[in-house]
């Protein structure tokens, strides 16, 4: 608070705080002002003359311009100390009065400049922050003091901006960010001193643009824009939101340079609160209204408005997103563009609908609006794919408290299950599956050995009879992720799943727009209708299934974006009822090639059993008349099970022990031995993949952070439970995984080679016949084996058999060779 | 009770020092007066009283659906002035007030800054003619008392109209408009709001703002006032698409009006950044000029369970005794509707069972993302030509809120159904699916023709089907989605099976085939009574507000009757099946004025889906090529 005239909502502080002296001001309007309204005889009046002493100015800060801070003070100055020669006459009066070691603070504050700066400065030379993780401080040594690197930084790279995490000056004196937060306009300027101070010290040789500036960020005072309210005005806020609109850029007068026309005399004039006083009299030549406003010589500075929503994350239900607009200034203009979600922090205004002069009454309404410090895009990084706390969510101590007592019960996977989707009628193990996918697996970085990174997610299919509530499944999922998108097969194009260029409308620029699996990045991606989805649509899939990336080369855009999101797809059945003596992959007809990258697939199918009607039944009718506090007691809380979601998924990141590892291979070992048996494949690495991420997530879910035997059992136990319904060869009953590997089943493949040969020896037994009919051969062939022979495994043979360079086929004759 | 219509706010902040509860006695003592028998007829109402007869600074209620919030605004709660007569400094109160008086002290110390959220609100979108007639008559008797003949008060283009309207309104009371449903039911009302009538057309930003202003109705040719509500208390209580009866004062000064000039000063630009921020079109949007939207200062909101005026909206003992006393005549009304519905649907007695168990559908809760308890109902194998509209404008005449979506290739590609952000204005651009609950929405599928969809034409469609299925409505905010559960009843009328997903399909089969149609259903019309008719409509809002449990014997034995269906043959009866017939069970019963399911409901319900069922198998051997 500069003048007390100039807060329009300044009751709250004035109320609360004595008004004591100031040690400086900005202007000569609130000078008389102070004068009638300070009281000099107050024992609260103090002032230091000593306290002026330190911080002499290098001669480096001298010879590097300031830059206006615009997003301090809407249209004042920031305060230009120089601590030796500005003092104005009534405060040194004042000053020397006082007693020598009293405090002197800011007027409406209780800021002391020089404890500030000195406490600013020893957190910036000191602050050292071992676990940070920011992508900002990639690349510095994270046992140095921290901000000391950054100057070195800026030093070298001539940006003069200081970024300063508020969390950091919370942890390192909570005084001094309590200052911050409520009277940044006073303390942010003090830090500018402080930092320029310590810079030029240290180098003084720098030639920097400006002088550096400091932009806190990450106050921790508000986190969503519906929280703000009139307690916040004027202090340091945090914000977070998704950009909608900007405007163009404005310049903004900062100050007004007026000529006299009568005697050329000039003179300038500061904005006061977005005004200009336009001088009356010329002081040369005492000529009233002479002087006239030279445009190319005032200064201006950039400003840009923008208005950011609330994002739709921290929205209640049934309301519409707020607005807010925001002021960027100076080299903050076009910073975001719209659609960015950003984490704006900055001051927070309130300015009085401007007066009419003519009227007498006036709107009693205020505008609000946000002078930007500070920009921070969080969805950038999806682009590095560097952290993942972008969306990290807060949570309460009780919260943490209540969600580590639900993950101590023993029954808690169980729960959880039961929890998910109540309204669909038993499918644990498909619940169970899905609750293991909405946790994932630890993510691992092989990117050392050149494999990259190894998928973490866990994709799952559902295929079944229509009608068995696997929208309804998915429609659940959807909604209970953050990140979620739902798409259907039937009405998606590859472009609408991965990335399309647009044309701006506006600028005329080619902006990528970014499909349903980038923007599911971090979360499910449900698929309705899989089966419905044309090849190429599906052939985008297999990338983003496997390497968690989606390459785009269109319109002269090459890119590879992140997907690494969890794929949730439901199919149905080629014929509209699942065939049961047809393998999976006959019955659903996609390409083995994708199936084998799910880790899961269930078969969601009819029991047409008399118990399970039963339940099921008396699932439905209790569905439809229990009373909603009934279905409370019940079942877990839809908002508890998305936290403890979210919390595990941020904060546990469970390893193997060495147990686990044992009881993986071993599983692994056996699953291969099963087949082997029979001469046949049953598991490939791949599966061993998905046992190890079940295992993982199994583990997220007890929030534990190792991954123990009892994981690997629960993870091996689904994914038998899961071939046993997708992997089971009907010809044999067995389970066979070469069904999803191969598209074939190996007692098929055997048929084959059988056939195959039969052919042959027919064909041998025959004797010199170089060619024979199509047909002939077809019948005979039947007629000879005992097996029955349809016309596919005819032609098979043929091709196999054409495969050997036994024979060719032309037309309707089969020719040896 | 005549000192409210002249209650001028002035609470003196003196008074708010002393005594800071102040403000929750005057909620209290509203509240208290409110509840009071009778007392909320003598409130003029903003549906009903042209604006210009309200006197400003008076208690008005208004009937209204939240169309659009708008962001939380900061006002002077407390501010200081200099009283022009005695010189002295005063505090005064900014609540309930839009504009301050004198000159204002921005410095003092004494403000006050409090916070208030305005609603948009929009008289209940599809509202019936005679709902509005109703209670158009019921609260006829004070307005008279406010009407202040000064020209200051009026808006623009009424100098023709007078007094002798008034008398005029009074017509017969207990006539009901019978046929055309489009026809409004106070001519003369119409004259007078002429100026607040949405255009038909959907065009918004008119670039000229001295043209006509839209009002953002969610329907086209509506009309009727809308209203910024300013909100002080309980604002997390209230949700988009709410239907609300506020109590409120009215305020229309003409300070309000902020006049846009359209080329302005640029260099004024420059220094005014207060003015800038907003665009000529969101300044039109958001302080549009208060002769044509007022705003209301709200006192008190009622939540609206239902808008029919011949039912007692509020849940007191006034109700139940209502409800007890009607409960005697349901089964009566029941077969009288029953028989009207019957001969309408031509002779088809099954289809006017379901059409009645549709009508009095309700999503009653959800479990989880499944709505439980809507009814859509196909009906398939309608008579071309004007029939559906005939039907609509019957269904019209007994529900208090409906509205017919003609889905013609043409409506499908130009309309908007899904509500829209604009972000240049910064409001909800409303669509035609921006509906008050337990509206009926009329889809005549049969209007529509062979054709290419274009890309606007598959998302009406997408939502159409999302609304069905799962009885929400993803609004459109451009950089995301947002989804609104809603609950409407959707009636799908077409020749063969829509395309639309729907609950149940009935297809109709006439027994009669008049050789006029519209001449035939006008006779059924006709023959109704208007008392019949009214009790037509207090049984359809009634029976779909009570509540209903099912017993644990009864579970049983539906439990027994799935598991035996099953062992027939477990094809023909699956889960989705179970499902039907428990919400045909449920409105079945309901439609008796059976609170609990007993076992002759739950096997009447069996017996009518059976009957439905062999019907539709009976059409698809028909026509083999469906589906």
């Amino acid at each position: 608070m500069s003048s007390p005239t100039s807060t329009p909502v300044g009751s709250k502080r004035s109320r609360d705080d004595i008004p004591v002296t100031r040690k400086f001001y900005r202007n000569r309007l609130s000078e008389s002002y102070l004068q009638s309204y300070v009281d000099m005889s107050s024992p609260l009046m103090y002032g230091t003359p000593s306290s002026r002493v330190e911080g002499t100015p290098r001669s480096g800060v001298r010879g590097t311009p300031v830059r206006q801070r615009p997003d301090l003070g809407s249209a004042r100055k920031a305060p230009q100390v120089d601590l030796h020669t500005e003092l104005p006459s009534a405060d040194g009066a004042v000053a020397s009065e006082q007693a020598a070691g009293q405090k002197l603070v800011i007027w409406g504050t209780d800021v002391n400049v020089g404890t500030c700066k000195e406490k600013f400065q020893r957190f910036l030379q000191r602050f050292i922050d071992p676990t940070s993780n920011e992508d900002e401080n990639a690349g510095l040594d994270l046992n140095e003091p921290l901000y000391m690197q950054k100057l070195e930084e800026i030093s070298v790279i001539g940006e003069p901006v200081l970024n300063v995490n508020c969390s950091h000056v919370q942890s390192f004196d909570a005084d001094l960010y309590r200052q911050l937060i409520s009277y940044p306009q006073e303390v942010i300027p003090t830090f500018d001193m402080a930092v320029n101070e310590l810079f030029f010290e240290r180098f003084p040789d720098s030639i920097l643009e400006h002088q550096i500036q400091v932009r806190p960020y990450n106050a921790l005072k508000t986190r969503n824009m519906r929280s703000l309210n009139p307690e916040d005005i004027d202090q340091m806020i945090t914000i977070s939101g998704m950009v909608i609109r900007t405007s163009q850029l404005i310049p903004e007068m900062q100050e007004a340079f007026f000529q006299c026309q009568v005697c050329a005399f000039s003179t300038r004039v500061e904005v006061d609160r977005g005004r200009i006083a336009e001088p009356a009299v010329c002081r040369n030549c005492n000529t009233t209204h002479s002087l006239a406003l030279i445009h190319n010589r005032s200064a201006f500075s950039d400003k840009q408005m923008i208005k950011v929503q609330e994002s739709p994350d921290d929205m209640p239900a049934g309301q519409t997103p707020h607005t807010t607009i925001v002021y960027a200034h100076n080299d903050l203009v076009d910073k975001v563009q719209p659609g960015d979600r950003i984490n704006i922090t900055g001051i927070y205004r309130a300015v009085p609908m401007r007066e009419n002069p003519r009227q007498s009454t006036v709107k009693s309404v205020y505008k609000t609006h946000i002078d930007v410090i500070h920009f921070r895009k969080t969805d950038e990084k999806r682009l590095h794919g560097l952290d993942e706390d972008s969306d990290q969510k807060l949570f309460t101590e009780e919260r943490v408290q209540t969600l580590k007592e639900l993950a101590a019960k023993p029954d808690v996977y169980e729960r959880l299950s039961s929890a998910l989707a109540p309204s669909i009628y038993e499918q644990e193990d498909i619940k169970k599956g899905i609750l293991l996918q909405l946790f994932g697996g630890t993510r691992k970085d092989f990117s050392q050995t050149g494999r990259g990174n190894f998928r973490a997610e866990v994709n799952i299919l559902l295929c079944g009879d229509p009608g068995t509530s696997k929208s309804q499944l998915l429609q659940y999922v959807f909604n209970l992720v953050p990140r979620g998108q739902y798409t259907s097969g039937k009405g998606s194009s590859a472009v609408g799943l991965t990335a399309y260029v647009m044309k701006d409308p506006e600028t005329k620029q080619l902006v990528l727009q970014t499909g349903a699996l980038v923007l599911s990045d971090n979360g499910i991606c449900c698929i309705d209708e899989f089966d419905k989805m044309s090849d190429s649509t599906r052939s985008v899939l297999h990338e983003v299934m496997e390497q968690q990336t989606l390459s785009i080369a269109k319109a002269g855009i090459i890119c590879q974006l992140n997907a690494r999101t969890s794929v949730l797809a439901a199919a149905n059945p080629v014929e509209s009822q699942w065939n049961p003596k047809k393998t999976t992959i006959e019955n659903i007809q996609l390409p083995h090639t994708l199936l084998s990258r799910f880790d899961l697939i269930f078969l969601m199918l009819d029991p047409q059993d008399e118990a399970y009607d039963r339940r099921l039944a008396h699932h439905l009718v209790a569905l439809y008349y229990q009373s909603e506090e009934q279905i409370e007691e019940e079942f877990l809380d839809m908002a508890v099970l998305k936290d403890y979601i979210a919390y595990a998924r941020t904060y546990i990141n469970p390893r193997l022990n060495e147990e686990a590892s044992q009881a993986l291979i071993e599983a692994y070992v056996d699953m291969r031995k099963i087949g082997s048996g029979r001469g046949m494949v049953s598991a490939y690495p791949r599966q061993l993949e998905s046992l190890i991420r079940l295992a993982e997530a199994h583990a997220k879910v007890r929030f534990s952070d190792k991954v123990e035997t009892v994981d690997v059992e629960e993870a091996k136990r689904l994914h038998r439970e899961a071939l046993k319904q997708s992997a089971t060869d009907p010809r044999t009953g067995f389970v066979d995984i070469s069904i999803l590997t191969t598209g074939m089943s190996a007692t098929a493949r055997k048929r084959k080679e059988e056939v195959a040969q039969a052919l042959k020896k027919m064909i041998q037994s025959r004797g010199k016949t170089p060619a024979m009919k199509y047909q002939q051969l077809f019948d005979d062939l039947r007629g000879q084996s005992e097996a029955a022979i349809t016309k596919d495994m005819f032609e098979e043979a043929l091709r196999a058999l054409a495969d050997e360079d036994y024979l060719t086929v032309t037309g309707k004759t089969v020719r040896l060779l | 009770m005549r000192m409210w219509f002249v209650c001028r706010f002035c609470c003196p902040a003196a008074q708010s020092n002393s005594n800071p509860e102040w403000e929750a006695k005057v909620l209290e003592y509203f509240k208290g007066q409110l509840r009071e028998k009778e007392s909320h007829s003598w409130v003029p109402s903003l549906n009903d009283v042209p604006l210009h007869y309200l006197k400003p600074n008076s208690l008005v209620k208004f009937r209204c659906l939240v169309q659009d919030m708008f962001d939380p605004e900061f006002y002077m709660g407390v501010y200081e002035t200099v009283d022009p007569s005695t010189k002295a400094n005063v505090l005064r109160c900014g609540k309930y007030k839009d504009v301050t008086e004198c000159g204002v002290d921005l410095n003092s110390r004494n403000t006050v800054t409090a916070e208030r959220q305005t609603f948009y609100c929009v008289p209940i979108p599809g509202e019936s003619p005679w709902a509005k007639e109703i209670s158009f008559l019921s609260a006829r008797v004070v307005p008279s008392t406010s009407y202040v003949p000064s020209r200051q008060k009026r808006s623009y283009e009424e100098d023709d109209d007078d007094m002798d309207t008034q008398p005029q309104k009074q017509r017969e009371p207990h006539t009901v408009m019978m046929g055309g449903g489009g026809e409004h039911p106070h001519g003369n009302g119409d004259s007078k709001r002429q100026e607040t009538e949405a255009p038909s057309s959907q065009t918004t930003a008119p670039s000229d703002c001295s043209s006509h202003l839209d009002l953002n109705f969610p329907l086209p040719g509506e009309r009727g006032p809308a209203c910024l509500v300013k909100v002080y208390e309980g604002l997390d209580s209230f949700k988009l698409n709410d239907t609300l009866e506020i109590y409120g004062i009215l305020s229309v000064n003409p300070v309000l009006t902020v006049i846009v000039y359209p080329h302005r000063d640029p260099s004024l630009l420059l220094l005014n950044p207060t003015e800038s921020m907003e665009t000529p079109e969101e300044q039109r949007a958001h302080d549009p000029p208060a002769s044509l939207v007022p705003r209301l200062h709200m006192l008190y909101a009622r939540p609206l369970q239902h808008n029919n005026p011949l039912l007692p909206s509020a849940p007191t003992e006034d109700q139940s005794a209502f409800v007890s006393s009607f409960l005697v005549e349901m089964a009566s009304v029941r077969a009288e509707l029953l028989a009207y519905l019957t001969h309408v649907l031509l002779g088809d007695g099954l289809a006017a069972e379901y059409l009645l168990l549709h009508l009095i559908s309700n999503v009653y809760t959800r479990r989880d993302v499944l709505p439980l308890g809507k009814f859509t109902l196909n009906l398939s194998g309608c008579p071309l030509n004007s029939y559906t509209e005939r039907l609509y404008q019957i269904v019209q005449q007994l529900v208090p809120c409906s509205y017919r979506l003609s889905m013609s290739l043409h409506t499908m590609n130009s309309m908007r159904l899904v509500p829209k952000k604009d972000y240049v204005a910064n409001r909800l651009v409303s669509g035609a699916l921006q509906l008050a609950r337990n509206t009926s929405l009329f889809l005549d599928e049969t209007q529509l023709e062979q054709g290419q969809l274009d890309s606007s034409g598959v998302r009406n469609i997408t939502a159409l089907g999302n609304l069905i299925s799962w009885q929400k409505v993803d609004y459109d905010f451009s950089y995301h989605q947002m989804e609104f559960p809603c609950n409407i009843n959707v009636l799908v009328t077409s020749e063969g099976r829509s395309l639309l997903p729907s609950d149940c399909q009935v297809p109709l089969q006439p027994q009669v085939t008049p050789p006029n149609m519209e001449e035939y259903l006008t006779t059924i019309h006709m023959a109704q009574f208007t008392s019949q008719i009214n009790k037509f409509r207090v049984y359809l809002s009634l029976a779909r507000t009570l509540d209903y449990s099912i017993s644990d014997e009864v579970t049983k034995a539906v439990e027994d009757d799935f598991v035996d269906m099953r062992k027939d043959d477990p094809q023909s009866v699956t889960a989705e099946d179970l499902h039907r017939m428990l919400v045909v069970a449920r409105l079945l019963s309901l439609s008796l004025g059976q609170t609990t399911l007993s076992r002759d409901g739950w096997m009447r319900a069996k017996h009518i889906d059976m009957l439905r069922r062999s019907r539709t198998e009976q059409q698809k051997s028909l026509n083999g090529n469906e589906p």
